[in-house]
């Protein structure tokens, strides 16, 4: 009788309650993985394959550490990078230290690859700033797939589509919190609008190196590490405290779409300069 | 404690605890904490999850926690760091003991009252100088000539005590004596633990005690699985309590229960000891024979306990309705004796030799989680019927079929007898309940989705089971049926036949007889059969009609308290931290501002804070107990004694009775161990620790040079428990899906092992072959004067079921335990390590 379940406040969105945040088209929206505060759970992996409904890739182990997944790919969409650093230390640093757990996703870059290299319109840009494919768009020409710089989208075997994380969209679309970081117990995966997560996670970073912990720092941010070769920013970051490369994610990612300028341009100059030869040639036997 | 209220500690020990991997939601509060400033330490065999988000790391080596924390227990006494102003009034510390008590130090490892030939302790000498005290857990009566008249004593004057703390014979000194040998040089040599990294451990503890911080241990089981798991703890306890952490904000000690409703279970006792409410199971071989006769044995003279009669009687009442009567001993003569040990391990043995005939096997896989798989797998296979409740089919369910004695060809399935039931259960969101979590808290929850099929709920099983019984025996003359046909079973169902849940949550609550009108709170239950309630803690819980407490969802905002008292229903009496009285000083003032919880209001004249009080709410801090009028119950215990459940009201660091081990923790090594005992040669392991050795569980003797490795048994976040839930689930099953064995780089490099190689490991009663994964997570341990022992480390979850599968670790694990709570040995023993794979008959 009195007490009564919790539940949003009427006309309130559970994500008011789950991750502090509402949720309005016209904003953007995205991840802040802070990967001190990981401890490999995985349940980020399962809450994701719960709601989108993703089979299992693979019933192997791969002696990996306790990575037993392998990689993001079509049926992967959070997917936890282990890392044992091969030190038997007994003090350490604060938070997540010599064993490296790390919640891999799709960055929702800004500009995005993936939306650039697709020829159908089937990857969009969503009204909270995400990408997500359009399964009923999608004809499967996998020009998304070398596209993206993080080895994100996959074909599926299933149907030739390409598949990725939708960031929920149908979540969003319906006021809750992505089912992974909603399922996160430590709260590693932050949910929120990108400007005031990239804040938070300054600051993180500036209380991380008050405690000891000098090497932390953010990927994917505008200016930082990640963030570069014509990515604007990732909508999903991270907060790493070893090199990018220590968790597979590359030190330096391009967008392809800006080799396609100067390519383009090459190419032309290469056809001109082709066609003044041939005319050079048409002359000179003349 | 809370497991909230870790987030307001200043430095966490996580000791026989996984716990960022096994309890990741209570987890979260120790990461909290983290945020806030703490100190997080990991004390374990392995670097795990936990060690990970740790700050210190302490390796210990499996099955030596005792030497690792009697080591603090002597650091903090030897250096003076324990909590004078606290630990003195609150604990046993100046109580004297008897002048016959001796200790292991003296007696080549035994505690006195040793009796050799029946292979246990008489706790005699362990007595109070003077003054014999009851048992204040569960069992109150004590083996000792006179027990019933001696223990009235405690109703004529306080406990010997010097609160100067030099009798020779005071706890204080018996404990310095004790522990003396437990030097960080001693904690190297045994636990393989450098001593630097000890007493880092040891000065954060102390560091964050005190008036204006408090530390706290999360340990789970294991600390439990092992022959002395009870003394671990005990250990772990009184460090706690010399720091003056106890009853305080985030401060204590926190057992991470497995199960979502472990606690609960034990709560409603499914323990073949207790019945609900941790009231004693009547025994055959003590003084039960009448109610009265068993009322006056069990009954503490003072402390809470003295209430004892009014929750026995009134569990009666619910138990029997109108057919407890005066003439049954209000149904005492109708209830069941026990006769001795009937834990899970000796009646692993008796169905092995043919003495239990028939088993349920209900949310549980005693094939995968039982120890010593191939004896459960035998006696499964000797029993006349056998009931298996799931959700899936499990490996107990398909041990006729696919269990090792099966392949390995020792048994065919058309030879076994055992039929086998397998009946479909109902998962949670397919039912109502409660669940009863690891801080006592009862949280409600409803019914999402109907069950698949015919599936039902464990409820729906047991009601309609106890109707068919009720009904069967409904004309029997005999004896042994009276109390089935005297049970009052009458609950009401809906169309389905589906019990209603909060129908028995109401039993359980408690109720006026023959009213049947909700009592309040357990201060409303009486001996006179006037009352009835299922498990006197609970009371409370449904204090009106139309009110269930475990519904209630309101937590509180940040601005705190942060107690949540309205937040589901805490047992006893929606009390969050027991013996909170200790959160204030003697005085009754709070510690500090920073650490309040409960202090005496003056002007109120009453106990007033953020919790609900666990003391008398208008005891005065000054009280003082009027020993010329032989007070007894809570009137015994003066103002300044918060420990209400314990007869002398403070911490029990020295316990005189109850324990059937000895009343100090000392190190002994497992029953099989490659490291001799460095503190008694000539006595290894621990003397009263029950074993139940025969053809069909062999044990290695210590030292057996055929198992020079330590291996220990743990559990992956991704599977739960006997695995049924997980390895069936495509989704968790991926996360880890093959049995494997951690093995330190170095023994693997010996070996010529690399991960994912076949490995065969072996004890006396088996062996399995799995996959290695090599890891410098797992390290040598330099003990016994550098010697390096590799420790291994086996996850049990696998067997043949499902999709994630593997060889059963129990297979290599013995049917050794506790000698007080019958708890298995499965976190420490000795193995062999060898590549390669086993030729099979079968699979």
């Amino acid at each position: 009788m009195d007490g009564g379940l919790v539940g949003p406040a009427p006309g309130g969105q559970e994500a008011e309650l789950t991750a502090g945040t509402r949720i309005e088209p016209g904003r953007s929206y995205g991840f802040f993985t802070d990967t001190t505060l990981c401890i490999g759970c995985k349940a980020c992996e399962v809450a994701c394959k719960e709601w989108n409904n993703l089979p299992a890739d693979n019933l192997g182990l791969t002696g990996h550490s306790y990575d037993n997944t392998g990689r993001l790919g079509a049926h992967t969409w959070r997917h936890v990078t282990f890392l044992e650093t091969g030190t038997r230390a007994t003090e350490m640093p604060p938070y997540q230290s010599n064993w490296l757990m790390m919640s891999d996703v799709c960055k929702h870059c800004d500009p995005a690859p993936c939306l650039e290299a697709c020829p159908t319109g089937a990857l969009f840009r969503t009204e909270f700033d995400t990408v997500v494919v359009q399964q009923d768009i999608c004809n499967g020409c996998g020009y998304c797939v070398p596209a993206c710089p993080f080895g994100v989208v996959e074909l599926a075997p299933e149907d030739g589509k390409a598949h990725k994380c939708t960031l929920c969209y149908d979540r969003l679309k319906g006021g809750l919190e992505p089912a992974c970081a909603k399922a996160c117990p430590t709260d590693s995966i932050q949910f929120g609008v990108v400007e005031e997560l990239v804040e938070r996670a300054e600051a993180r970073v500036g209380t991380l190196r008050e405690q000891g912990q000098a090497d932390a720092y953010l990927y994917g941010t505008p200016g930082a590490p990640g963030a570069t070769g014509g990515l604007r920013r990732l909508n999903a970051f991270f907060l790493l405290t070893d090199r990018p490369e220590r968790y597979n994610l590359p030190p330096a990612p391009s967008r392809p779409a800006r080799n396609a300028r100067p390519a383009f341009l090459s190419g032309l100059a290469t056809m001109a300069g082709l066609a003044l030869a041939a005319v050079a040639i048409g002359v000179g036997r003349r | 404690m809370p497991q909230w209220d870790l987030a307001r500690s200043d430095c966490i020990l996580v000791m026989g605890s996984n716990m960022a991997e096994n309890h990741p939601i209570a987890f979260r509060f120790a990461v909290q904490a983290k945020q806030r400033g703490a100190t997080i330490i990991h004390a374990d065999p392995r670097f795990t999850r936990t060690s990970a988000l740790a700050d210190i790391y302490a390796p210990v080596r499996a099955g030596s926690d005792i030497a690792f924390l009697g080591g603090l227990i002597r650091h903090v006494l030897e250096n003076d760091h324990w909590f004078r102003d606290y630990a003195l009034p609150y604990t046993n510390l100046s109580a004297i003991i008897g002048p016959d008590y001796k200790g292991p130090e003296e007696l080549a490892g035994y505690f006195s009252g040793w009796n050799e030939e029946g292979r246990r302790y008489s706790p005699e000498s362990w007595q109070y100088d003077g003054v014999v005290v009851p048992s204040s857990l569960a069992e109150a009566y004590v083996e000792i000539e006179g027990f019933a008249e001696a223990m009235q004593r405690l109703h004529e004057a306080p406990v010997p005590q010097d609160p100067t703390l030099q009798h020779p014979r005071c706890v204080y000194q018996v404990m310095r004596r004790h522990y003396a040998r437990y030097t960080p040089e001693m904690v190297e040599r045994v636990t393989g633990c450098p001593r630097d990294v000890f007493l880092k451990v040891a000065e954060a503890l102390v560091r964050n005690s005190g008036r204006e911080r408090t530390g706290a241990i999360c340990y789970a089981v294991g600390w439990n699985h092992h022959t002395k798991g009870a003394q671990v703890i005990r250990a772990g306890a009184i460090l706690m309590a010399l720091l003056g952490n106890v009853g305080r904000p985030g401060g204590g000690l926190l057992a991470l229960r497995g199960h979502t409703s472990i606690q609960g279970s034990t709560d409603i006792a499914t323990l073949y000891d207790l019945l609900p409410g941790y009231l004693p199971q009547p025994h055959a071989f003590r003084p039960h024979d009448t109610l009265e006769r068993y009322l006056e044995v069990e009954t503490n003279p003072t402390g809470w306990w003295n209430n004892f009669p009014d929750y026995y009687v009134s569990l009666l009442r619910a138990f029997y309705g109108a057919r407890a009567t005066p003439a049954n001993g209000m149904g005492h003569d109708l209830l069941p004796r026990i006769t001795g040990n009937h834990s899970q391990l000796p009646m692993t043995v008796a169905m092995d030799t043919g003495v239990i005939k028939g088993l349920f096997v209900m949310g549980q896989n005693p094939v995968v989680g039982g120890s010593n798989s191939r004896l459960v797998q035998r006696g499964l296979a000797r029993l006349e019927w056998l009931v298996v409740r799931d959700v899936a089919e499990t490996d107990t369910a398909t041990f006729w079929r696919d269990g090792h004695l099966v392949r390995d060809g020792e048994l065919r399935p058309e030879d076994i007898q055992t039929e086998v039931f397998l009946m479909p259960a109902a998962l949670s969101g397919e039912k109502a309940g409660s669940f009863t979590n690891t801080h006592r808290l009862l949280q409600w929850h409803e019914k999402v989705v109907d069950a698949p099929g015919d599936s039902r709920s464990e409820l729906w099983f047991t009601c309609h089971l106890g109707r068919r019984l009720q009904a069967m025996h409904a004309d029997s003359a005999r004896e042994e049926d009276a109390a089935i046909r005297a049970l009052d079973w009458d609950y009401p169902v809906d169309a389905e036949g589906e019990p209603d849940a909060e129908a028995v949550l109401r039993e359980i609550n408690g109720y006026t007889w023959p009213e049947r009108a909700p009592v309040s709170a357990f201060k409303d239950l009486k001996r006179d059969g006037s009352t009835a309630s299922g498990c006197w803690i609970y009371a409370g819980v449904c204090p009106e009609p139309g009110r269930n407490r475990a519904r209630e969802r309101k937590a509180d905002g940040p601005g705190g308290p942060g107690t949540h008292l309205s937040w589901g229903y805490a047992w006893p009496d929606n009390r969050r931290t027991l013996n909170n009285r200790a959160s204030a000083d003697p005085q009754g003032r709070p510690w500090s501002d920073r650490k309040r919880l409960v202090w005496w209001d003056e002007a109120a004249g009453r106990w007033v804070g953020t919790d609900a009080v666990d003391f008398v709410p208008t005891k005065r801090p000054d009280y003082e107990p009027d020993w010329s009028r032989r007070p007894a119950g809570m009137d015994a215990l003066s103002g300044t004694q918060p420990f209400i459940m314990i007869p002398d009201g403070v911490a029990a660091l020295f316990v005189p009775s109850g324990l059937k081990d000895g009343p100090l923790p000392e190190h002994y090594e497992p029953t099989e161990t490659p490291v001799k005992n460095a503190f008694h040669p000539g006595l290894d392991g621990s003397p009263a620790a029950p074993r139940w050795v025969y053809d069909h569980n062999p044990i290695a003797p210590p030292g057996d040079p055929r198992f020079p490795h330590v291996l220990t048994t743990f559990r992956l976040t991704e599977h739960h428990s006997g695995g049924t839930p997980t390895r069936i689930v495509p989704t968790t099953a991926e996360l880890q899906p093959e049995g494997f064995c951690e093995i330190p780089t170095e023994l693997a490099a010996a070996l010529g092992i690399h991960s994912t190689d076949w490995v065969v490991l072996s004890t006396p009663r088996g062996e399995i072959e799995t996959r290695a994964l090599v890891t410098e997570r797992l390290r040598p341990f330099a003990v016994e004067g550098g010697r390096p022992v590799h420790q291994l480390a086996l996850p049990w979850h696998y067997g043949w079921a499902g999709l994630a599968t593997g060889d059963i670790a129990n297979v290599l694990t013995a049917v050794v335990g506790d000698p007080n709570t019958g708890m298995h040995e499965n976190k420490a023993l000795a193995c062999a390590l060898r590549p390669g794979r086993l030729a099979r008959r079968r699979g």
